[in-house]
């Protein structure tokens, strides 16, 4: 199709209203862009921010010639402007897992109803018993319209889920039958056969489409249930990514059902950036999509007994001392850190620290916390400069230079079971931390950690056990520094 | 929108060229970013993914069907909320990371 063909078939109003979507995919690409450097990022997103803002209001001018309903649209404006921006201020940066969780959700139930939407009002244009969609339109519209239902009710009851693990409101692998593979696999073909339904009755086949519709979205609801119910919290930062992937594939989806570009575009994008993170956290687990996904660790492999021998518990006056004669010390946190809320005495112990001479850095492992780049926003949170912390490896080789290491909520990341072939975890890329000459040990107890298997780390001639909470034991050591 | 009225096997043709090359685009940009500013990236693309709320506002026309009115008006509070909440959020935590560069920046 040549341009001269679109311009002639589209009024002056459609040219700018395509106009201004395409400056706004524009900016979308360019706020992306900028978020990739500390020093740009917070402009990149507000660029996005401008970007949403001109495609809405783009929309509602285009259609203003039409007959508004305004309830609908100044009341879902409103209403759902406030409880964003609540929610937005409102919430704790530990509890930022769960929140993204929750948007993502909205983001897929949202591209859903649009759908659905979309399949009401071609079902009560369709002249009683005609086959009006039986166009190659008629087709891809189907096609779009279950895609986009499908994606968007899986990601939502998912993102449910996953919103309720990571607020600690769930923690069972199984809620009736669901989370059972086969019934999971059950599911999708019934999910995939209900979506031809509707295809085939949109298509102008003898099926009751709204029926169909109703049996897709159910089947679909339960099936995202199902695939994130198993998923333990330690592949939280997998799930959360992949959801993020298809709350943009929903998007995507609806875009080819309303034939807007624009939301191709920003779909692709939320898709593509999803997409990536789901690696990079696999990757960071030596683990593939399919094994977080669908296998699970199993515990049993390698645990045997989870007694521990020879363990060297300590207090806060002994880690005092310790570092006080320390020049090099590395702050390993994770997940503890976040439940104790204890990123602002950690920084505090950093600062006194460094008032005496000694060099602090943080290690920062890709799959500590619930969601990528987790421990980075909460210790951001606390003002902890982003130069002192280290990715995994860009600091593994310097723990055997360094003093003390003081793991906070951390387990499974500083696992040297690792490094043996045949352990459950066996091939993860973890923190070498028993290379330091001292290893401090926050955690609450001897538990074992996601994995659900033991670390001999606990056990090592250099490593001192600190059993408590994470907030008091820090709390603890700095009031016993500063009295030395 | 309007290049649908060419018709539909067209459009499909179009959106796939748009799609693939948007993909693309977002994987180059999005191998980029530090990880240190992973979680702020996936709540920014988060709140763009909200863009669904541009379909929900045509659901709002009122010669719409009264079952495709009311989804519409849960599309487009849900989604506003994924919008607004979403920008906001992330501009509170790259604002975070913002001030804590330049005070480094002081000492």
């Amino acid at each position: 199709m040549s341009l001269s063909a679109i311009f002639e078939t589209a009024s002056a109003a459609d040219t700018w209203v395509q106009a201004s979507y395409m400056l706004a995919a524009l900016l979308f690409i360019l706020g992306i862009k900028r978020l990739a450097r500390v020093r740009t990022a917070q402009s990149g997103n507000q660029i996005a921010a401008v970007a949403m803002l001109l495609a809405i209001c783009v929309t509602v001018w285009h259609l203003w010639g039409e007959v508004f309903d305004l309830k609908v649209l100044v009341g879902g404006l409103a209403l759902g402007g406030v409880i964003g921006l609540l929610l937005a201020k409102r919430v704790q940066m530990t509890s930022m897992p769960e929140l993204v969780a929750l948007f993502n959700g909205l983001g897929g139930v949202a591209s859903l109803l649009v759908a659905w939407a979309e399949i009401e009002r071609a079902r009560s244009e369709m002249p009683e018993g005609a086959a009006s969609l039986s166009s190659q339109e008629g087709v891809l519209f189907a096609v779009a319209a279950v895609l986009s239902v499908l994606i968007g009710a899986v990601t939502f009851s998912g993102s449910f889920i996953a919103f309720l693990k990571l607020a600690g409101k769930l923690w069972k692998s199984r809620i009736g039958p669901l989370g059972n593979k086969p019934l999971n696999v059950l599911l999708l073909l019934g999910a995939v056969y209900a979506a031809g339904m509707v295809g085939f009755a949109a298509s102008g086949g003898s099926a009751d489409i709204q029926t169909w519709v109703y049996v897709l979205l159910g089947l679909t609801l339960v099936l995202g249930v199902g695939l994130v119910v198993p998923i333990g919290g330690a592949d939280m930062p997998v799930v959360i990514s992949l959801l993020n992937s298809y709350s943009g594939l929903a998007a995507s989806a609806t875009g080819f059902v309303l034939q807007n570009e624009l939301l191709i575009v920003a779909g692709s994008l939320v898709g593509a950036s999803g997409l990536i993170l789901t690696q990079i956290m696999c990757k960071a687990m030596n683990r593939s999509l399919a094994n977080v996904l669908f296998g699970g660790i199993d515990a049993g492999s390698s645990d045997g007994d989870s007694e521990y021998k020879g363990v060297k518990s300590t207090s806060g006056a002994d880690v005092a001392m310790i570092l006080e004669s320390a020049q090099s010390v590395i702050i390993v946190p994770g997940y503890g850190m976040a439940v104790a809320q204890a990123q602002h005495k950690v920084q505090e112990l950093a600062g006194v620290l460094e008032a005496d001479g000694i060099e602090v850095r943080y290690a920062i492992h890709p799959v500590a916390g619930r969601m990528p780049g987790h421990m980075n926003v909460l210790l951001a949170e606390a003002n902890v400069p982003y130069e002192q912390l280290f990715e995994l490896d860009q600091i593994n080789s310097d723990f055997k230079n360094t003093d003390v290491v003081i793991i906070i909520g951390a387990n499974d990341v500083c696992n040297p079971v690792a490094y043996e072939e045949g352990s459950a975890i066996a091939g993860m890329p973890v923190l070498d931390v028993w290379d330091a000459r001292t290893v401090v040990v926050v955690k609450r107890s001897l538990s074992a950690g996601y994995a659900g298997i033991k670390n001999p780390l606990f056990e090592r001639d250099n490593t001192l056990m600190f059993f408590a909470d994470g907030k008091e034991a820090v709390e603890e050591t700095i009031s016993e520094y500063q009295d030395l | 929108m309007m290049l649908a009225q060419a018709g539909g096997g067209d459009f499909l043709l179009v959106g796939l060229w748009i799609l693939v090359l948007a993909i693309f685009v977002g994987f180059e940009l999005i191998t980029k970013v530090p990880p240190t500013l992973h979680t702020p990236l996936m709540s920014g693309a988060n709140a763009i993914s909200g863009i669904t709320i541009v379909g929900a506002i045509s659901c709002a026309v009122a010669d719409y069907p009264e079952l495709g009115k009311v989804l519409g008006f849960l599309a487009i509070t849900l989604a506003t909320v994924n919008v607004v909440g979403g920008f906001v959020v992330t501009d509170r935590m790259l604002g975070m990371f913002a001030s804590k560069g330049s005070k480094k920046k002081d000492s």
